[in-house]
């Protein structure tokens, strides 16, 4: 482990450069109304992380309360209203913005060379829709919460709960249209701004990942305004469109519900699969194996996603001819999966591997994420998917993909971007150590769920037979160790913001454009617009320039 | 909605440089005019693009619900007025020609011209909400209004509404199939108020463009808003030429 790529400036002498996107402008209102990618990424890494740690709060109540058989924390229906705000908090208020608006916003325009993204004004608007629906859901959450799971489904949403589906329903809504324009945003820039010289088939494969997840957000989030829309309507006035004692259908409902949450777990998913592509191969120092197919597999990805969402529904009364057609569409979603996780292995093979912070997130990422994946291909087969539907397999399947997969590869990436972001390292060991303990916790916390699943405990039950206490005894246990594991880096990153070591431009020796910049970067990104003159990942043309810097210095 | 602050990203900005030859309407990420307007004419194509899928899950429960209850919605059908519906088709036409104009006058940079099409835009619009709000009045002295003292006689006994029987000569409907025809109201308000929300929101935007017009925006090279916002325009006529026939229209004579 002593190898390291790591390379700083001389500490006694190196300085934050003077001018930078942070001390450019002061006072809270210059963050407030700024157009600035960079601003607004960070105003975004901030809310997200306070709702992280709400979601996180909600969920160690979950796993307190299933410390036991019996439900004695908390009642039942304060159970229902806990796991559901959890998931709610999470998946919209911190999976779906976490990468794109995070390190997407602030990377995406330095990766292309441009200065910022093509709609400033929108960019800061989809931050202030964030807030106003993180507002609402704290306002639901003070006010008596919501009990409907996060998929509101009809009709229990419509006519069974007095709870406050509205507010939940509202904030969903506006947090959608966040995202849309978020989405919105990358696309166009991605299109319009690419600097001279920047392909398609230049572009870092972050941006690729990030193109496909936001077609995702521009085609699905509106499906999923107009179910709420409707749903709203079919609460307050009783239109009836998914009452079926007025001839409605509630299944229509998580038709047009899962059109979009089916492809939003990709949305979730991508961007982190982004992070992965640059970690991989700058820590391995190697192009990485295939480009173009892990591409175009983010492409697919996001095509395929389109057409499975029936299998969230395979328990409710579709036909079996449909059930047959989305299991077969189910499975092939995994092919452009495994020709990513192959293409970064391939991409390891022969390389010269480091194991800085990054490194080993993203190897938590590519285990963990593979399992997920592949129970993934047990739920999409109807047969098994019956019997494991709606109990712990099934919980414990999305928390592979969605905390082991995309929370690892946020992790790697905010690791590897802070030098750049902030202008200061992490301090190295203890992170490396915070990635060890997020890994045995995240293992400890949900691979019980996988054998409780499939020995039957249901989902969404405060109570459960005495025979699957030692199981949830151990989920609980990792989930503590997880909490430790994300505490961790929240410490020593904000620690590091004033005695981090000083970064420099370059501290991983990474090919991107955002590296070939000061850190942190200007307001403009670059002092001149980049000319793109060699391919993405390319480590010779790194190496001669680094050379040719020594010699005019020299 | 959430819809105008889409539309105002085309905006020319005060702030923009004034060194160079760079016009000051450039704003200051991008390298020309050219991509700047590329770009926001990108984002408004892609911005109507989730407008369809919005309306699209509208369209969806509607033609799955209209081919369920087939018989419920054909006879709830004769109960729109098509006279008025046609004029209100012709009025969002000669809307979207006089929008249309106003992009050409915007271009050709003439301040009168320009004004006075947006403001016949305007007028069109208000003309095309009244026209909808005497409709909207029809159904609630009918009892057509659902969830609110939603009454189906005129579907169990046609008699009873003795105009549209003349023209039509419906049938008596069983009451298991009659009380579908609220879902086909239901959807009627919901598509065509989801419309009207559209044109209520074009309606005060243009009112804003207005008196820029006036004061001299848009007529000095800088169309981008203008054209945008006729995108907009066009397309919110596009959604009511396929609410027009599927409400109004199909199977009206069985």
């Amino acid at each position: 482990m002593s190898a390291t790529i790591i390379s700083l400036p001389d500490q006694s002498t190196a300085r934050i450069p003077k001018t930078n996107f942070i001390t450019k402008e002061n006072g809270l209102l210059s963050w407030l109304l700024t157009g600035d990618h960079k601003r607004i990424a960070i105003l975004y890494l901030i809310s997200i992380t306070f709702f992280f740690f709400i979601g996180g709060a909600l969920a160690g109540l979950i796993r307190l309360e299933l410390l036991t058989p019996q439900s004695d924390l908390m009642a039942t229906d304060t159970y229902n209203k806990v796991f559901t705000m959890h998931g709610v908090v999470m998946i919209f208020l911190f999976l779906v913005p976490s990468v794109p608006a995070t390190l997407g916003n602030f990377f995406i325009p330095m990766m292309i060379g441009a200065k910022d993204l093509a709609l400033p004004k929108i960019n800061l608007l989809s931050w202030y829709l964030y807030v106003a629906g993180g507002i609402l859901v704290i306002y639901t959450m003070v006010s008596g919460g919501v009990d409907t799971g996060w998929t509101f489904t009809t009709p229990l949403s419509t006519h069974y709960v007095n709870t406050n589906v509205m507010s939940t329903g509202m904030a969903v809504f506006i947090a959608g249209f966040s995202s849309i324009f978020t989405g919105l945003n990358f696309i166009v820039t991605l299109h319009k701004m690419r600097c001279p010289g920047m392909t398609w088939f230049r572009l870092p494969l972050f941006c690729w990942a990030h193109y496909a997840a936001s077609i995702l957000m521009v085609l699905g989030t509106p499906v999923l305004a107009i179910a709420i829309v409707l749903l709203a309507l079919e609460r307050t006035i009783g239109i009836g469109v998914f009452d079926p004692t007025k001839g409605g259908d509630p299944l229509l409902f998580q038709h047009l519900f899962w059109f979009y949450s089916h492809p939003a777990v990709y949305i979730m998913i991508l961007p982190g699969m982004g992070v992965i592509s640059e970690t991989v191969s700058t820590f391995s120092r190697k192009r990485v194996f295939g480009y173009t197919a892990v591409a175009f597999s983010s492409v697919a990805i996001a095509v395929f996603g389109f057409f499975v969402w029936a299998h969230h529904m395979f328990i409710m009364g579709i036909s079996n001819y449909a059930m047959l057609v989305f299991s077969l569409l189910t499975m092939l979603v995994a092919v452009p999966s495994a020709i990513k996780i192959f293409n970064w292995t391939f991409t390891l093979y022969k390389g010269s591997i480091t194991f800085e912070t990054p490194m080993l997130y993203s190897f938590g990422f590519m285990g963990l994420f593979t399992i997920g994946g592949m129970t993934g291909v047990f739920l999409g087969t109807s047969g098994t998917d019956i019997h494991l539907t709606e109990t712990y397999f099934i919980v414990a399947h999305f928390h592979f993909v969605m905390v082991g997969g995309m929370l690892m590869a946020f992790l790697a990436g905010i690791h590897f971007w802070w030098p750049k972001m902030t202008g200061r390292m992490y301090p190295e060991k203890i992170s490396q150590l915070a990635a060890v303990v997020t890994f045995i916790g995240f293992n400890l916390t949900f691979f019980p769920q996988f054998i409780l699943g499939t020995l039957g405990m249901p989902r969404r039950y405060a109570a459960y037979p005495p025979e699957f206490q030692i199981l949830n005894v151990f989920s609980t246990a990792g989930a503590t160790v997880l909490g430790v594991g994300y505490l961790l880096p929240v410490i020593y990153l904000v620690w590091s913001l004033k005695y981090g070591e000083i970064a420099g431009n370059n501290p991983w020796q990474a090919t991107g454009l955002e590296w070939q910049t000061q850190s942190p970067p200007l307001t403009e990104n670059f002092l001149v617009t980049p000319i793109m003159d060699h391919e993405a990942y390319d480590y010779e043309w790194l190496e001669k320039q680094n050379a040719k810097e020594v010699a005019s210095v020299g | 909605m959430s819809d105008s602050p889409a539309i105002a990203h085309g905006a020319p900005t005060e702030a923009g440089h004034s060194h160079g030859e760079h016009p000051a309407y450039q704003r200051h990420h991008f390298e020309t005019v050219e991509q700047q307007a590329d770009a926001t004419n990108f984002a408004m194509w892609l911005f109507l693009l989730t407008e369809i899928m919005f309306f699209g899950g509208l369209f969806t429960a509607y033609l799955i619900l209209r081919n369920w209850y087939y018989p419920a919605f054909v006879a709830a059908s004769h109960q729109l007025n098509v006279g008025w519906g046609t004029a209100n088709t012709a009025v969002l036409i000669t809307s979207s020609f006089t929008m249309a104009m106003g992009v050409w006058c915007s271009e050709m940079r003439n301040k009168s011209g320009l004004v006075l099409s947006l403001v016949l835009t305007f007028i069109l619009g208000l003309v095309f909400l009244g026209i909808k709000s005497i409709e909207y009045h029809e159904k609630w002295e009918k009892h057509h209004i659902p969830g609110m003292h939603y009454s189906m006689q005129n579907f169990t006994d046609p008699q009873s509404d003795p105009e549209t029987y003349n023209e039509y000569h419906d049938k008596p409907m069983a009451l298991d199939m009659a009380r579908h025809t609220e879902l086909y109201f239901f959807l009627y308000f919901a598509m065509t108020g989801m419309h009207a929300v559209h044109m209520i929101i074009g309606i005060a935007i243009l009112g804003f463009m207005v008196f820029r017009a006036k004061a001299g925006a848009y007529t000095t090279g800088h169309v981008t808003f203008v054209e945008n916002f006729g995108l907009y325009w066009h397309f919110v006529d596009i959604i009511w030429i396929f609410l027009f026939p599927l409400l109004y229209l199909i199977s009206r004579h069985q």
